[in-house]
């Protein structure tokens, strides 16, 4: 974890200290990360710190954090000027903050929620099917791996609360992927996009999966920084993320994160979870 | 098992010494083994006891927060961390919850969550039983007829109990580590055995061969002397040792006895055929002399015919022949004689010299004589003389004879020496009786008569001959005690 309890408490207090804004040039940007990807490769976010602080020229501090909510409310507090959520988190905090830009996946704006089973439960072939059974979700502030299923589940005239026999949080779809591989539970909704480039990297823990439905498109995890960001470093980020696709360097990162670029978004995007989040009173 | 018993030492020895040495090496390995298995049981107690304990106090937030993904990860993590074969290796964690329900384990597909842990299996409902009796600590349970070994971990925090933490671990990991070292074990016993037997089996043999040969000439004893036993052998000074060396000293006994025996035969034969000699020599001297007398008397005083008395000329010289050899054979040593002086036995040089020139070997005179003798002076030189001529002629011709001749410790000693060739083992037993040795130098009574005198004075006679530097070397000894009575 690149944030130690005191670096931040330090940082709150510099914070406190130094009300003035626009922030100094020296002054650190704080990018947070999400589970939205597959946050534990820590040599991939240092290289990608260094790309930015490279580009825009001053210090980058990231922050990483287990689970949503901590990122949501790191967000709120103004402990974050920018940072990659996934599309529940931003629609949850549209009025708090700006949309700076959106990954582009398989050269389109969009990921889908896979409905997966457990290889050992091959039988389980569709959600219906999988009533009474331990389901994993990936976090409730997801939306591929929490929203997508429930709001599934209420389509077809379903209680969420009820129609499994027991659920668990992983708080990543990495881990998620791996207690449904394991058996821990017979099946999982999982971030399309993690599980595409997990297969790619780790197919022996895949394999153990079984991919039995694909939802419709929603916007990717989008890159967001709070209302409070000044201009300028907003333009200056959202330049370096839309420009990281045409530079030799960011090409190669963005290759790594199994990415096409960034591609300046829409909230319009995100329409479709706002609507689901509204189908649970969540809006 | 009699079989056994009979065995020779040769193979007895080395046999019990092997089973002795195979025997103690499978006590001890065996012993080793169950310590080994003792120590794997109480390693594998004392690690899960650890890792249960610790797991248990992590379990617990995880488990009062609902955290099933958390809790997994705390159960999951020793099963990345172990090799295959460990003892530790568990083959199963399982978190049960108040009401025996899975909770969460490591091997959701035959212990599923919220599975009634009760039915899964039998042994597991009674094992759920011992788990629900009081107590607080961790137990280990091992059901009979059971291929499992359990470790039972409370997951509680002061008055909280939130539910039990199973360890359960499979009794084959055991048992398979266990054959392990019981291969291990068996290879060294086998090592050792291997480097043992050898040791065993020449220790062996090197008692029994001793005993063996010892036997063997006990055997022997009853048919006749056996050899002596090489005293290397069994050089040693324990009881094997010493009976060696006491087999060796009751041979040499029973050879001097023997030898003792022998001589005492021999004498006595030599004696008997004295007897019979003088016996017969008398009975022939009477008649003889009567006859010689009547022929003289015919001779004297019959008008007698050219041819009768031609006859008469050959029957007495028949006769004279006939009273000449029953002479020789009547040795009379005792006879009257003056004692024998220094010169008696130059005497007998200058009689013996232009023999032995004749043959051409020489005479080595050492005559140490200096006064009279209390000895019959004829009867001496009669021996020395037969036994001088004898010496010459055994002699091949450019051969020496040596005479000593010494009177020393109240005793005369002559010692005739010669050359020639070395006597039969045959002719030695029958030296000294009359004709034994009866060859184109004579009748033989030469040496007869020696020991008759030699006897008849107390003394002794022997012969040694044997075989000296490629050539003979027979000495006459003659030992005669001074002042018997004359």
């Amino acid at each position: 974890m690149t944030l130690t309890r005191r670096t931040f408490l330090g940082a709150c207090a510099a914070l406190a200290m130094t009300p003035g804004r626009p922030a100094l040039p020296a002054k650190a940007l704080r990018v947070g990360m999400t589970p939205a990807f597959l946050h534990t490769q820590h040599g991939l976010l240092a290289e990608w710190r260094g790309y930015m602080e490279a580009k825009l020229d001053r210090p980058v501090e990231i922050v990483q954090r287990d689970s949503y909510r901590e990122t949501i409310d790191l967000l709120r507090l103004e402990q974050l000027d920018f940072s990659w959520v996934c599309a529940y988190p931003y629609v949850y905090l549209r009025k708090q903050v700006r949309l700076v830009a959106v990954p582009l996946y398989r050269m389109e704006p969009y990921y889908r929620a896979y409905l997966i089973v457990s290889a050992k439960y091959a039988h389980l072939q569709s959600l219906s099917q999988l009533r009474g059974k331990v389901f994993a979700y990936a976090d409730p502030y997801s939306n591929t791996g929490y929203l997508v299923p429930r709001y599934q589940l209420r389509t077809m005239g379903e209680d969420p609360a009820k129609f499994f026999a027991r659920t668990f949080f992983t708080y990543s779809h990495h881990k998620l992927i791996q207690a449904v591989a394991d058996g821990l539970a017979h099946g999982g909704s999982v971030d399309g996009y993690v599980w595409d480039s997990l297969d790619a990297l780790k197919p022996e823990i895949t394999r153990r999966t079984l991919l039995v439905s694909q939802s419709p498109e929603f916007g990717f995890p989008p890159v967001v920084a709070r209302r409070g960001v000044a201009d300028e470093d907003f333009a200056a980020v959202q330049k370096m993320l839309v420009m990281m696709r045409y530079d030799p360097r960011g090409k190669a990162l963005l290759q790594r994160l199994n990415l096409n670029g960034f591609i300046l978004g829409h909230p319009d995007l995100y329409d479709k979870v706002a609507e689901m989040m509204r189908a649970f009173g969540e809006d | 098992m009699r079989f056994l018993l009979n065995l020779s030492f040769r193979y007895k020895v080395p046999l019990w010494g092997s089973l002795l040495i195979v025997a103690t090496a499978a006590i001890i390995s065996s012993t080793l083994l169950l310590r080994s298995y003792e120590e794997l049981k109480s390693d594998l107690l004392r690690d899960a006891t650890g890792q249960g304990r610790t797991m248990a106090t992590t379990l617990f937030p995880a488990i009062l927060h609902d955290q099933v993904w958390r809790a997994y990860e705390i159960i999951k993590a020793p099963f990345g961390r172990e090799s295959g074969d460990s003892p530790g290796q568990a083959e199963a964690f399982v978190v049960l919850d108040r009401r025996w329900q899975v909770y969460v384990s490591t091997d959701p597909e035959s212990l599923p969550m919220l599975a009634d842990f009760r039915r899964l299996a039998p042994e597991y409902a009674a094992l759920a039983e011992i788990i629900a009796q009081p107590g607080s600590e961790t137990r280990l349970l091992e059901p009979d007829g059971s291929e499992h070994l359990f470790m039972a971990t409370p997951i509680r925090e002061e008055q909280a109990h939130l539910g039990t933490l199973v360890q359960i671990y499979s009794k084959k990991v055991l048992h398979s580590r266990f054959l392990k070292s019981a291969e291990q074990a068996a290879l060294i016993a086998l090592l050792v055995t291997v480097l043992l037997l050898p040791l065993g089996w020449y220790w062996g043999q090197r008692t029994a061969v001793p005993l063996v040969r010892l036997t063997e000439r006990m055997e022997e004893l009853g048919r006749r002397l056996p050899d002596d036993l090489a005293p290397e052998l069994y050089d040693y000074q324990d009881e094997l040792g010493r009976l060696y060396r006491a087999y060796n000293r009751t041979l040499q006994e029973l050879r001097e006895k023997e030898q003792i025996e022998r001589q005492m035969i021999h004498s006595e034969r030599l004696a008997a055929i004295g007897k019979l000699t003088a016996g017969i020599a008398h009975e022939i001297n009477n008649p003889l002399l009567g006859m010689l007398t009547a022929l003289d008397t015919l001779r004297r005083h019959g008008e007698l015919s050219p041819r009768t008395l031609k006859t008469l000329t050959l029957l007495e010289r028949g006769l004279l022949q006939i009273k000449e050899t029953v002479g020789a054979l009547l040795v009379e040593a005792k006879v009257k004689s003056r004692d024998l002086a220094p010169q008696d036995v130059e005497d007998v040089r200058t009689l013996i010299e232009p023999q032995a020139r004749e043959q051409g070997v020489s005479l080595r005179w050492d005559n140490r004589l200096e006064a009279p003798l209390p000895l019959p002076s004829s009867s001496v030189r009669q021996v020395l003389i037969n036994l001088l001529l004898n010496a010459v002629q055994a002699s091949a011709p450019g051969g020496e004879v040596s005479v000593a001749i010494t009177a020393a410790s109240a005793t005369l000693s002559m010692v005739v020496v010669n050359g020639g060739q070395v006597l039969t083992e045959m002719q030695t037993a029958h030296l000294f009786e009359p004709f034994a040795n009866a060859d184109a130098h004579g009748h033989g009574l030469g040496l007869w008569v020696c020991y008759q005198i030699v006897r008849q004075l107390g003394g002794d006679i022997a012969v040694e001959s044997e075989a000296h530097d490629g050539a003979g070397r027979t000495a006459f000894k003659v030992a005669i005690p001074l002042g018997t009575p004359r």
